[in-house]
């Protein structure tokens, strides 16, 4: 370590080496730099190694190394001498300035620019040097530089471009001279000159107050205003509208002295001026950019919202009476909705000054008038419209809430259109937390009303449309905890009508009012107390009339079967999971301790009904389960979706139960439910001694039933989800069972059912093992397993006999299917000839899921795919006649995603591809031929100018 | 065979010209996704093809400056058969030929080999209407106009997808 009296001694050394021959200076700067990290550099130092750098050495001379050791000392200087180089007032500026005049490397340019955000930044004396430090930044803009090819800096355009804006937008002093440079530079021709600017300028904005802007502001406007009515990029305009936002905020900031006009005003008085007009042309094209600019404004401040707002709303509204036309009226309003939502930004503020208040009478017989409009386009935007309108405070004024209900209700109930009664759900679903005693009182009475009446004269379609559209609207208006109070009763009243058998019924009806229930069950789940009560009012009247339909099938009652049909179990699943998953611990171990005894032990009392005409014995053998036994998949769904501290009583019993009806059950939908229920306990239960002793007895019951029989296919079942389970949570055994599967991949009779499992174990599956029912899901399970099977898959496939290898084939492709992208980029070398091959493999599936998997390839790793180019485009070409629609289809997408391959390599290929894709042009099927033509047109324009 | 190429910083000819909504995409049937039965080219189906060209002075699509309209499109799958009006958006636009160049060379790139495509300018729509039609009627003079890199150029441009 030097002392500081050696550093002294070096350092007037080498200041005085910087007067010698040109030769020495490389050498003198370095060891400056050296001396300029040292932390014991005497007071003062400093300054004087600038000063001599400043005035010995030209600096623009030295070569590009030499240049940036200069910098570097400056900076090093500038982090750890601050005080004294400011001591040096104006002088570091200038001196500075003259270091870096001229200076033209990237590297150097970053280096310098971050000096000089510095310099600004902590308060360096710039003195009458503001103009010369503009000049010699400022006359790098726009930033003009393409890295060469296999650039070893990798400095990008965009980094210079980012740190020249920083010195640029470092300061109001330079405003003077920048907002002239920057409107030259908009009004140039070129694109990113253009979007630079504008970028610049609204970074400018957010430092700028009245005065730097003052007298730019006319030009200002006008080049904003030429971007935005005549650009044909969508980004130039965006990014003027963006800036016009902060100029407006900019102005909107400004503390007024009192003798100053207020610049906000005028500004936006000539906005209006010349855009307000173009709003009474609701046909021409200039209308849109209008509006928009208009918007952008408002959006900047309270201030600028109201003074637009409350000039713009009354001259919309007028317009609107004043074009009968509804293709106009619908422009009109969707104007008005965008001017809404900009108040809906502001319209907490203050409910008095709110600019809408004074049209709030004409604004909502307009929005009315659009609702009862036959244009389903207007009653679109009416609906939207309205909807923003609620959400504004003290807009709605009682009687008009009452008419907004009952004109949702109208189009809920008679819309012609579907999409306007749509529409009409969904601003019912997000008003009703603001005005839950209007919809409830109005709304949710009347839906009930229709769906208990029963009209006879009207036909039996419209009848259950008109059912159909109470059930989807009762849900969707179920987001106010009052309200769910009404509907849930409403909606179980459907349900337990349905073995009543006053209506006749179909699975469709019943499945209907389960979609309802699960969407209610989602929109509680925020709230715990509207959970609680879901899950105790829905799920025992869903066991109850399925147990009691159950116990009726003896009597081949054909209303009670249709409740254990598997589309209605099916249906029921997700509600009854959907009730469930959200629960408290506390109300959960309650409803757990009612539940695992009715199963297991037929205790039938908390359930809403009394009398049953024969025990509940699912898990008990005996002539007339069947049917009871189907109810197994409910089970499923309370038992998995519980969150995982939630203690299940008696377990094991029920694990064992599981087991024992998984692998000797004879309805395949059944056993299916009972090994989806076991694996979901199993993947939660905790490791240990207990959970392998249970895992052997499933593996030996398993390999049993596999082994032969008549119950193989529900061996294989149990295999897969048990698998799954397993994998899910990296459990070590899941290794095992994966290389059984994959052995019984090679099995004549399972193996194409192994094969799709596949998928069963990549895919998320909707009822059990997910993240929503707290099942243990390592994020990365698809990589991990993906690296443990496909080099076995691989291996099998190439010993596996003729027969067979279309099973690994598909396996595989299932897979990669479900893999990540960018995993699946990484490991495509060593599989590719493997995908090539399964393109010749006949199956169909197999075809399909390798084409889907090389589309996206193609556009994501274009230059290992272009090694293959010859066989993929015959390939490809080869499957475009194939006889499956969606083959031909996917094989169309992936001609068409040849085109993103380097021009060079698929250009020789055109003209073949060209004519091949004639003839898929005239396919029978529409859908093809669209592809083809997209596919055809694109390779037409490969190579071709104006691509 | 056209006049002067846009964006050569010359004033447009019509700056704020009427737009009209596009239609929305052809929904999907259910006899559509049926893999046995066949759908046959319909008039949809063609104007499908050209709505979406770009129109070459705008930043519009000739189907929102309503240079095509579904009604003035006719095929006939079974006799091969396609005949498109097109209607300029002023008497005057310059843009004709090369609009109906554009139309003509979509069809073409789109359609089987079977067809034979008529484009001409809807009748009393243009001042120059005849001799529009007989240079889009001529063959060889499609074919020349197309060997030309800077016209295909621009009607690669209009036939392009907008990013």
């Amino acid at each position: 370590m030097l002392q500081e009296e050696e550093v002294t001694h070096l350092v007037l050394f080498y200041e005085n080496r910087l007067k010698d021959h040109h030769l020495v200076i490389p050498a003198v700067l370095q060891g400056l730099h050296a001396l300029s990290l040292c932390e014991v550099l005497a007071p003062g130092l400093a300054v004087s190694v600038l000063k001599a750098i400043f005035q010995e050495v030209h600096v623009q001379s030295l070569p590009q190394l030499d240049r940036h050791t200069v910098y570097s000392i400056i900076t090093n200087f500038m982090h750890t001498r601050e005080e004294e180089l400011k001591g040096l007032g104006a002088d570091f500026t200038f001196g500075f300035i003259q270091v870096m005049d001229g200076e033209k490397d990237p590297r150097n340019l970053l280096v310098a620019f971050q000096i000089v955000c510095d310099l600004i930044l902590k308060d360096y004396v710039l003195g009458p040097f503001v103009e010369e430090l503009f000049e010699v930044t400022s006359c790098y803009f726009p930033i003009d530089f393409t890295p060469p090819p296999n650039d070893p800096h990798c400095i990008q355009r965009e980094d210079l471009i980012v740190s020249l804006r920083a010195v640029l937008a470092s300061t109001p002093q330079f405003a003077e001279f920048l907002l002239p440079l920057l409107i030259e530079k908009m009004d140039s021709e070129m694109q990113s000159a253009k979007l630079d600017s504008l970028q610049t300028l609204g970074a400018c904005c957010t430092i700028y107050g009245q005065k730097e802007l003052q007298e730019f502001l006319p030009s200002l406007w006008s080049s904003l205003r030429r971007e935005v009515f005549q650009t044909a990029s969508e980004k130039v305009e965006a990014e003027a509208l963006a800036a016009l936002h902060g100029l407006s905020a900019c102005l909107s900031r400004s503390v007024l002295s009192s003798d100053t006009e207020d610049l906000l005003d005028s500004f936006l008085s000539s906005i209006l001026q010349d855009c307000r007009h173009h709003l009474c042309e609701p046909d021409m094209k200039l209308v849109w950019p209008s509006a928009k600019l208009l918007q952008a404004a408002a959006g900047a401040s309270f201030r600028a919202g109201h003074r637009i707002t409350s000039s713009i709303v009354p001259l919309l509204l007028e317009q609107y009476n004043q074009h009968p036309q509804s293709s106009q009226r619908r422009t009109i309003l969707e104007m008005l909705l965008g001017f809404l939502e900009v108040q809906q930004k502001w319209g907490h503020e203050d409910e008095e000054e709110s600019a809408l208040l004074c049209s709030r009478a004409p604004l909502c017989s307009v929005l009315f008038s659009a609702l009862t409009d036959p244009s389903v386009q207007l009653q679109l935007v009416g609906i939207r419209a309205l909807t923003v309108l609620g959400t504004l405070p003290g807009l709605l004024a009682p009687p008009d809430v009452q008419l907004v209900v009952d004109h949702l209700t109208r189009l809920v109930l008679h819309a012609d259109d579907s999409q306007s009664c749509v529409a009409a759900m969904e601003a019912a679903g997000s008003l009703a937390p603001i005005y839950p005693g209007a919809f409830s009182g109005r709304m949710v009475q009347r839906l009930a009303e229709e769906l208990q009446s029963e009209r006879e004269e009207e036909g039996r379609r419209s009848m259950q449309s008109l059912r159909a559209r109470c059930l989807q609207a009762l849900a969707a208006v179920s987001t106010h905890p009052g309200i769910v109070h009404e509907t849930i009763p409403v909606l179980l009243q459907c349900l337990r009508q349905v073995p009543k058998g006053n209506v006749p019924a179909r699975a469709c009806d019943v499945v209907a009012v389960c979609q309802s229930l699960q969407q209610v069950a989602v929109q509680c789940q925020r709230d715990t107390e509207s959970c609680w009560y879901y899950h105790q009012t829905v799920v025992p009247c869903l066991l109850a009339v399925t147990v009691q339909a159950a116990m009726q099938e003896n009597a081949h009652s054909p209303l009670g079967k249709l409740l254990l049909e598997e589309e209605v179990l099916s249906a029921m699943v997700p509600v009854v999971s959907a009730a469930s998953a959200h629960l408290c611990p506390e109300l959960a171990a309650q409803s757990v301790s009612q539940l695992v005894p009715l199963f297991l032990d037929g205790e039938v009392s908390f359930l809403p009904q009394d009398s049953f005409p024969c025990p509940f014995q699912p898990f008990q053998g005996g002539q007339h389960v069947a049917a009871q036994r189907r109810l197994v998949a409910l089970l499923m769904a309370f038992v998995c979706s519980l969150p995982r501290n939630v203690l299940i009583p008696q377990q094991d019993r029920l694990l064992q139960e599981l087991l024992a009806l998984s692998c000797s059950c004879d309805c395949p939908f059944t056993a299916t439910a009972a090994a989806k229920c076991f694996a979901g306990l199993v993947n939660k239960y905790p490791a240990g001694q207990q959970l392998d002793q249970l895992l052997e007895t499933a593996v030996s019951r398993m390999e049993a039933g596999l082994a032969e029989g008549p119950l193989r296919s529900q061996a294989l079942a149990l295999l897969l989800w048990v698998t799954k389970g397993l994998v899910l949570r990296y459990h070590p055994l899941s290794s095992r069972l994966t290389d059984k599967l994959l052995g019984l991949l090679g099995d004549a009779e399972l193996g194409p059912a192994v094969a799709d499992g596949f998928s069963l174990l990549m895919a998320d599956s909707p009822d059990v093992l997910h993240k929503g029912c707290h099942a243990d899901v390592r994020i990365m399970f698809r990589q991990r397993f993906f690296t443990d099977s496909v080099p076995k898959l691989v291996q099998g496939f190439h010993t596996a006999g003729p027969g067979v290898k279309a099973n690994y084939l598909k396996g595989l492709s299932h897979v990669l299917n479900h893999l990540p992208r960018p995993v699946l980029v990484t490991e495509l070398p060593t599989l590719l000839s493997l995908l090539l091959e399964a393109l010749s493999c006949p199956d169909h599936v197999v075809q399909l899921s390798t084409l889907s998997c090389l589309q996206p390839l193609l556009l994501e790793a274009p230059h290992v795919m272009s090694l293959h180019v010859d066989t993929l485009v015959t390939k490809f070409l080869g499957l475009t006649s194939s006889p499956a629609m969606a083959i031909r289809i996917a094989a169309l997408q992936c001609v068409h995603a040849l085109t993103s391959l380097p021009v060079p390599v698929v250009l020789p290929y055109k003209p073949r591809v060209i004519r091949a894709l004639a003839k898929p042009l005239d396919d029978m099927k529409r859908l093809v031929r669209k592809e083809a033509v997209v596919a055809r047109g694109e390779w037409f324009l490969l190579g071709s100018p104006g691509r | 065979m056209v006049g002067p190429a846009p964006g050569g910083g010359s004033p447009l000819e019509n700056a704020n010209p009427l737009i009209y909504r596009r239609s929305g995409e052809r929904p999907v049937t259910a006899r559509e996704e049926d893999d046995e039965l066949p759908d046959s080219i319909d008039d949809r189906e063609i104007f499908d093809l050209i709505r979406s060209i770009n129109d070459p002075e705008h930043p519009l699509t000739l189907e929102e400056l309503n240079v095509v309209e579904p009604v003035r499109v006719k095929v006939n799958d079974a006799e091969s058969t396609v005949v498109v009006e097109f209607t300029p958006t002023i008497p005057h636009c310059s843009m004709a030929t090369l609009i109906g160049l554009s139309i003509k060379v979509k069809l073409i790139r789109s359609l089987p080999e079977r067809f034979k495509v008529d484009v001409h300018i809807t009748p009393g729509t243009h001042a120059s209407e005849h001799a529009v039609n007989k240079q889009l009627a001529d063959k060889e003079r499609v074919a020349a106009a197309l060997e030309n890199s800077h016209l295909l150029e621009v009607v690669n441009q209009c036939l392009s997808a907008r990013s």
